[in-house]
């Protein structure tokens, strides 16, 4: 009798532990990403967006950042590590920045505007002790406007412009500021930095195990307290492989998966997994070459192309993830404007175009088109282009596909529709980041960016859309700088500048124990509010 | 015996050599940029040029393969310009792994295999025999990540018997001995024994069926040895063959099991391999590549000594 007592006792107490371990493991977020490794943690973050959504903004800050709060309205620039900021009216090309006060490394080591200072040398001075090439080819690219920055005082800091340039706030969204007293700490060396990482950001960094997992705990001394993590810890392990992260996910090796593959979504779905998608500055488009000689020259023959898609017809390919283009930025997007030309499916409007630019069933036009089988933010390549291939066949528009791997269709999206590389193809389907003015507008169509010295795969060239870029730089208020920014997008829609297809949702697979996100439309993500249940 | 191995030996010295300068020359004919995996797709030209001349790749190909070559000796296999950790630590705990499993599926393929051909050889022409055949063939023919996908499918997924992606717990990389690891394993495994099961089956069906015809086969009989005792003549006079096959198979499933170790997420050289490519990762690909095919060949090299201590009439000059 005695010992059948000491048995219950002792599955009482297993089951106790068991409780416990449980109420544990629901604090416990795991990710399965699409990256092949954990992405770098020193503070600059490689593997794209994927890096700074995981690695960036969760373990460090900005001194602006983006608000990812809402679902329902466009992500906007708010005050991150700086509180405030201000362009002199007699010298536009230098700004003030107000640091915000008693703001803490994880390290301990206060914030101050000299590692701010320290920061900014760390990418872009080769000669300073800090600099890590790692980080400066991640961050030196995305502010270019950048000459110099000075600490005015511990919460003052100054940094002018090459030129005047009213991007600049969102250029700094990118930098990201880890701590001088933890690389000194750690003997000044960066790969040990990678190991015990210091930010300001939300999440601490607990175990970082490269290619296998990383896992992030709550920063309780966070300055935002409405943005410390309520989960006990956040594990990201990579799988880059599709249907190994979709099968992760339903064996309940992972909670939560980035980018499930569209075929496998119903099956999650009738698994009761959640999916999760919003709109988000992203899309695919094909870039087309505007050099002599290129049919896309003829704004019938863009427009007609514009036309001839349904849009509506391509979702079920994509499961319904996705949302049909109506210009270049998502309708959602705060820049979109009022276009005058409706991007919309009208085969008879796009036959009367091409007629009208002298092609017919006698007379087709032949293009070559180049394309990849997969890559980073393509969705499903292959079937996508194939249905506007099959499109524009109807508008006597044939198609023919030059398809190269991933890694060398960015090298000739670099060099450019004249480089001799990319075999006459007056066409790239290279889906496009396009969250800020820089990456969203300017830099697909200025005269000085015209491959291979910059990203104008097309050699566009157009004094009007120059104006109106040099008034994105130099309109320095922001409501301002939105108006212009809505009418650059409307002439890049009215003049049907690229062939505008779709935007990707981020769709993203989740059990169902995973609660309170919320998708921000943005890159990046805010996994702060997240509970388990 | 001894002198043999030496001599062999020694030849593997040029075959190293010319396996360094085609691993090196391979990646550099692939099309593509290893600097779009540490910089944003946008970088300027010159940001290009900047990094390209800091990781060296702007010299010349023989002054690369120089400077490659001449670290290389001294055990230096360079930094991964994906992650900058050192190539060699990646490529060796990766091979560990892959061993892991690869000898996991031989363990469960030869054995298969062997007894499989066996069976089919001595009972050639029968019904068994084709049974036998036509396993072997669709071991061969079914494409072994589908077949993978499948087994996740079912177990993994539907009834949850056993995990699907992984090495370990909590997509741990660092194997250990022990049911939560080896539970890991079981499915990547099973899947990659089925084409050696096949390949080795046919083989041994041949080499024993051609072997029970010969008239050595009719004198032992006639000399009234058992039937046992017979088939052990036969194991003996195949084995050297089948040696050799195995022994390739397991250098195949060692460095050709890309597909598997993607589909399972095994942190193998498959994988490293498979990931080093898509980002054209120059040093790690070099290196795994490299390790990869000396492994083959150290395999070449056991298994010739191997068939000729088992078979003596393999005369070596």
């Amino acid at each position: 009798m005695k010992t059948l007592k000491h048995s219950f006792a002792a599955l009482a107490v297993m089951a106790g532990m068991a409780i416990s371990q449980g109420a544990v493991a629901q604090g416990t977020l795991r990710v399965g990403m699409t990256a092949a490794d954990i992405p770098l943690t020193t503070g600059q973050t490689d593997q794209g967006g994927e890096g700074m959504r995981f690695m960036g903004y969760t373990v460090y800050d900005s001194l602006i950042e983006w608000d990812l709060t809402s679902a329902d309205k466009p992500s906007v620039l708010i005050p991150g590590l700086a509180t405030e900021w201000s362009v002199d009216p007699e010298d536009q090309t230098k700004w003030t920045f107000k640091l915000r006060e008693g703001v803490t490394f994880h390290d301990g080591s206060p914030f101050t505007a000299e590692t701010v200072v320290w920061n900014f040398d760390k990418i872009l001075d080769d000669a300073s002790e800090q600099y890590d090439p790692r980080q400066s080819a991640q961050g030196k690219s995305r502010i270019p406007a950048v000459d110099t920055y000075t600490a005015i005082d511990d919460y003052t800091l100054e940094i002018t412009t090459k030129t005047p340039d009213a991007t600049l706030p969102y250029q700094l969204a990118w930098i990201l500021m880890s701590s001088k007293a933890n690389w000194e700490a750690l003997d000044k060396d960066w790969e040990k930095v990678a190991a015990t990482p210091s930010g300001t950001g939300p999440w601490k960094l607990e175990t970082f195990v490269p290619r296998e997992r990383a896992e992030l705990v709550p920063n309780a001394d966070y300055w935002d307290e409405t943005r410390i993590p309520k989960l006990d810890k956040m594990v990201l392990i990579p799988l880059p492989e599709p249907n190994a992260r979709a099968a992760a996910l339903m064996s309940g090796q992972v909670d939560w998966i980035e980018a499930p593959a569209p075929d496998t979504i119903p099956a999650m779905e009738g698994n009761g997994f959640v999916i999760s998608s919003n709109a988000y500055p992203h899309n695919w488009t094909w870039h087309l070459s505007r050099l002599e000689g290129s049919p896309w020259n003829d704004i019938r023959v863009r427009k007609a192309a514009n036309l001839a898609l349904d849009r509506e017809g391509m979702m079920p390919l994509l499961g319904g993830l996705m949302v049909p283009a109506k210009g270049f930025l998502p309708p959602s997007s705060q820049w979109f404007g009022e276009p005058e030309f409706d991007i919309t499916y009208d085969i008879e409007a796009a036959k009367a175009l091409m007629q009208e630019a002298g092609y017919g069933p006698e007379n087709h036009l032949d293009v070559k088109a180049l394309i990849s089988p997969s890559g980073s933010g393509q969705m499903l390549p292959l079937p996508m282009n194939e249905f506007v291939q099959q499109s524009l066949a109807e508008i006597w528009i044939d198609v023919e596909f030059v398809v190269v791997e991933w890694n060398q269709m960015i090298n000739l999206w670099r060099a450019g529709a004249g480089d001799p590389s990319v075999e006459g193809a007056m066409s790239i389907n290279f889906t496009y980041f396009i969250q800020d003015p820089f990456t969203g507008l300017i830099r697909h169509l200025s005269c000085d960016l015209i491959a291979p010295n910059g990203t104008n795969w097309g050699h566009y060239c157009d004094p009007e859309m120059e104006e109106l870029f040099t008034k994105i730089r130099t309109t320095f208020d922001p409501a301002e700088q939105d108006a212009v920014l809505k009418a650059t997008h409307e002439k890049y829609v009215d003049e049907a500048l690229f062939l505008m297809v779709t935007h990707d949702v981020a769709p993203r697979a989740m059990s169902p124990k995973v609660q309170g996100f919320v998708q921000a439309q943005n890159w990046y993500q805010n996994f702060s509010s997240i509970t388990m249940e | 015996m001894l002198s043999y191995f030496l001599r062999r030996l020694i030849l593997v010295l040029p075959v190293a050599f010319g396996v360094s300068i085609i691993c090196f020359l391979l990646v550099q004919i692939a099309p593509g940029d290893p600097l779009t995996a540490i910089m944003p797709v946008d970088a300027t030209a010159e940001e290009q040029a900047a990094m390209r001349a800091a990781y060296g790749l702007d010299k010349p190909l023989p002054v690369q393969y120089a400077i490659w070559i001449g670290n290389l000796v001294q055990g230096d296999m360079g930094r991964s310009i994906a992650t900058g950790r050192p190539v060699a630590g990646e490529v060796f705990g990766a091979v560990q792994n892959s061993l892991v499993l690869a000898i996991s599926a031989s363990l469960i393929a030869f054995p298969i295999g062997v007894f499989l051909g066996f069976l089919a050889g001595y009972f050639r022409d029968t019904l068994l025999d084709r049974a036998v055949t036509a396993i072997s063939i669709t071991g061969v023919s079914v494409p072994n990540y589908w077949l993978g996908i499948v087994l996740v499918i079912i177990f993994s997924v539907q009834l949850g018997w056993l995990p699907s992606m992984g090495a370990g717990p909590g997509g741990s990389q660092e194997w250990e001995w022990n049911w939560l690891h080896i539970r890991h394993l079981v499915l990547p495994a099973i899947t990659l024994a089925v084409v050696p099961i096949g390949i080795v089956a046919r083989t041994v069906r041949a080499l024993s069926g051609d072997i029970l015809t010969m008239d050595f086969v009719q004198a032992l009989y006639a000399k009234g040895m058992s039937r046992f005792d017979v088939l052990c003549h036969v194991a003996r006079n195949a084995a050297a063959t089948a040696l050799s096959v195995m022994g390739l198979q397991l250098g195949y499933l060692l460095g050709g099991s890309i597909l598997i170790e993607t589909v399972f997420n095994w942190p193998g050289s498959g994988f490293l391999l498979s990931n080093a490519i898509f980002q054209r990762d120059l040093p790690l690909l070099q290196g795994t590549i490299l390790v990869l095919a000396l492994f083959f060949v150290a395999m070449n090299l056991i298994v010739d000594v191997a068939q000729a201590a088992i078979d003596p009439r393999i005369k070596r000059n």
